[in-house]
């Protein structure tokens, strides 16, 4: 809609505002800044070398390795949760409890009864598909709740969040599962002979398949005129319920997705796994600028946050600040980038700067 | 159709929410009155889905009180101090016999002992200490973190390199078991120039932090040769960095894989000697428990308020099958 008008005016802009207008700048200034910082306080942190692994194979490592293996995940939940921001105008706080819940499906189907294996004893496909219908279960669960029952998001997720851990444990019978299988390492590890982690892979699959989605149905019209009005988007012949309940139905697949790659990284552990990544995950949709409180969104930017979120942990480790005070680190980061997003904000700096331009 | 669907679902979701609520509650069976001469024993614990431990724990204590051995137990699980202290007043109203406590947090016991100690009811601690005066409860049998923590660093010693370059991956700061197992390392640390601290971080009991830990000293090129994790999960998480970037571990390898608690999987990589050591917490505390219930019922005096836990370690080379079964949890 913007864009139909905004051509003529675009032009008419220094090339200078108009990247800085654009809403994937924040993401983009903010990686540019960490980049420039580790350049100057620390070069060989961008090294990356060809090793031999363990298992005779050749493997990449680094700390940009590092940032982009560990980054999938939160990527594969930022694009959900975009949707669900856009079209709800509230986030799912439930997503690490729900990777619990679709973890240990797939473990108790892959590992049988005793909670213990060194072989697959099911089709990974097969224990992968059923896991995903259960995260996308649960998405449908938070989602009726939210589009049908009309109830606040957060309160909505937030039964899932306290639920999700103990059915976690439940479905596997208070056992702590244990899969040795190598065939079942490679989603979290490294396929045999490819340099690249797995997940990196997975990762950019689900981006190209959203780009995809989104370019070729009307999923991303849909959901931001939910997200702008769902009453003048209902008179438009739109079902805006079945549209919210949709898009927590496709976080819940991402959260399948996600889940594979975190069990398979890492024996499950239903107090620990995933722990917290919902907020991260919320915190990669405010990094790209997206309104919190729905609407327009931009996926790019979303991807883009989440990505920044990782560089900014690894870039702490690599400085050897303690990991616990990690997260009052990265709340001053927050704080910066959501100010400098704030419209308010940036309504100010722009007469501000019209006003030093104009005293010239 | 679809509302209808959609309610379909949601009543799926509530009905099998509430098929496992009651495994969140502070549950108890309640006790029936004295049943021929049994004792009542009411017994808090910690949610047995924490961890390994508290699984092992949880199974240990239901193995030994139960109706065979002369006890009528009432258990109770939460990690919730507040809803454990109820659970405990609720004890106290049924006038159990002996109460058994695992605190959730140190603190805001006093009250509900002092009830407990008016009604004639003997209180003995497990597994975690409070903070509350010593004659509120008859005994406490503990795990020793500080001697955990000094027996693996005295096996290190034992190994003789020339020097010790450590990464030291940290439970969640402040938890009675990372307190213990860190003092010795970093006073030994402090003391002896040979011993260099790498690194010191926590990883909060996790396996991915711990790795992505791992894996930015390889980044940084820094030199080390031995990984002190707090426990298992740690160690593992540390072992896959290593893995992933070449690095040679375990027996015969360029770095010492030191790891705690002893689950299962552990000991058995310590068996394959892909880790060094794995030192034990010990979970078991039921028998030393009705040894002093016994005691008392006999109307003897305990030689000793606090007891520890014996607790041993192994180490690739000596450990063998039988110890995988006998101690992994």
């Amino acid at each position: 809609m913007t864009k139909l008008q905004n051509p003529i005016k675009e032009a008419h802009e220094p090339l200078l505002k108009r990247v800085v207008r654009s809403q994937i700048f924040i993401p983009f200034a903010a990686l540019a800044l960490l980049v420039i910082f580790n350049l100057i306080m620390d070069p060989t942190f961008f090294s990356v070398t060809l090793k031999q692994n363990n298992d005779g194979n050749p493997v990449l490592t680094g700390n940009l390795i590092t940032i982009l293996n560990n980054a999938s995940e939160l990527v594969i939940l930022a694009i959900g949760m975009t949707l669900v921001t856009a079209a709800s105008g509230g986030q799912d706080i439930s997503v690490g409890a729900t990777i619990a819940v679709a973890g240990s499906v797939m473990l108790r189907l892959l590992c049988g009864a005793d909670a213990k294996a060194d072989t697959m004893e099911t089709s990974l496909l097969l224990a992968f598909a059923v896991g995903c219908l259960a995260s996308m279960l649960c998405g449908a669960f938070n989602g009726t709740l939210v589009a049908y029952f009309k109830i606040q998001p957060m309160v909505a997720t937030l039964i899932m969040y306290t639920a999700g851990r103990s059915i976690a444990a439940w479905i596997n019978g208070n056992k702590l599962p244990v899969l040795n299988d190598p065939n079942f390492a490679v989603f979290g590890g490294f396929i045999p002979g490819v340099p690249i982690p797995t997940p990196v892979f997975v990762a950019v699959g689900c981006m190209i398949i959203i780009a995809l989605v989104m370019k070729f149905t009307t999923l991303k019209l849909y959901t931001q005129s939910v997200g702008i009005n769902s009453y003048s988007s209902r008179l438009n012949g739109l079902n805006p319920a079945f549209v919210k309940f949709l898009t927590y139905v496709i976080l819940g697949l991402c959260v399948g997705v996600a889940a594979l790659l975190k069990v398979s990284r890492s024996a499950i552990n239903y107090s620990t796994i995933a722990k917290d990544i919902e907020m991260d995950a919320i915190l990669a949709v405010a990094l790209g600028g997206n309104a919190l409180s729905g609407g327009k969104f931009s996926m790019a930017g979303s991807i883009l946050g989440a990505y920044v979120i990782q560089f900014l942990t690894t870039t702490l480790y690599n400085f050897k600040v303690p990991s616990d005070a990690l997260p009052a680190y990265k709340a001053v980061v927050v704080i910066i980038l959501v100010v400098i997003s704030a419209p308010v904000f940036r309504d100010k700096m722009s007469k501000m700067w019209k006003a030093v331009k104009g005293g010239k | 159709m679809k509302k209808l669907l959609a309610l379909v679902l949601a009543l799926c979701m509530v009905l099998a929410m509430a098929a496992c609520a009651p495994k969140e509650d502070p549950q108890q069976s309640s006790g029936s009155g004295d049943e021929g001469g049994l004792i009542k024993v009411g017994i808090i614990n910690n949610d047995p889905n924490e961890s390994g431990y508290r699984t092992a724990n949880d199974k240990d204590l239901k193995r030994v009180f139960c109706k065979e051995n002369g006890y009528e137990a009432s258990f109770a699980y939460s990690l919730k101090n507040d809803e454990q202290i109820s659970a405990a007043q609720k004890f106290v109203q049924d006038e159990v016999d002996y109460l058994l406590i695992s605190a959730a947090d140190v603190s805001g016991w006093d009250t509900v002992l002092k009830d407990a100690q008016a009604a004639g009811i003997q209180v003995i601690l497990y597994d975690r200490t409070i903070n509350a005066d010593e004659s509120l409860y008859v005994a406490s049998v503990v795990s020793d973190t500080y001697k955990e923590g000094q027996i693996a660093v005295d096996w290190l010693k034992e190994q003789k390199l020339d020097t010790y370059n450590v990464i030291h991956i940290q439970g969640v700061m402040g938890s009675s078991a990372q307190v213990g197992r860190s003092d010795a390392l970093t006073k030994m640390c402090e003391e002896d120039p040979n011993w260099n601290m790498v690194t010191q971080q926590t990883a909060s009991w996790d396996e991915e932090t711990a790795k992505q830990i791992v894996e930015s000293v390889i980044a940084s090129g820094e030199e080390f040769n031995v990984i002190y994790a707090e426990n298992d999960n740690m160690a593992r998480g540390a072992v896959s960095a290593l893995d992933d970037a070449g690095i040679t571990h375990g027996v015969g390898g360029d770095v010492i894989i030191m790891g705690f608690d002893c689950n299962k999987w552990a000991l058995e990589e310590v068996l394959k000697g892909t880790w060094n050591f794995d030192g034990q917490c010990n979970p078991f505390q039921a028998d030393t428990i009705d040894e002093i219930i016994q005691k008392l019922e006999a109307g003897e005096t305990l030689d000793q308020k606090v007891i520890y836990l014996e607790e041993t370690y192994f180490e690739a080379g000596t450990i063998t099958q039988e110890d995988v079964d006998n101690y992994g949890i």
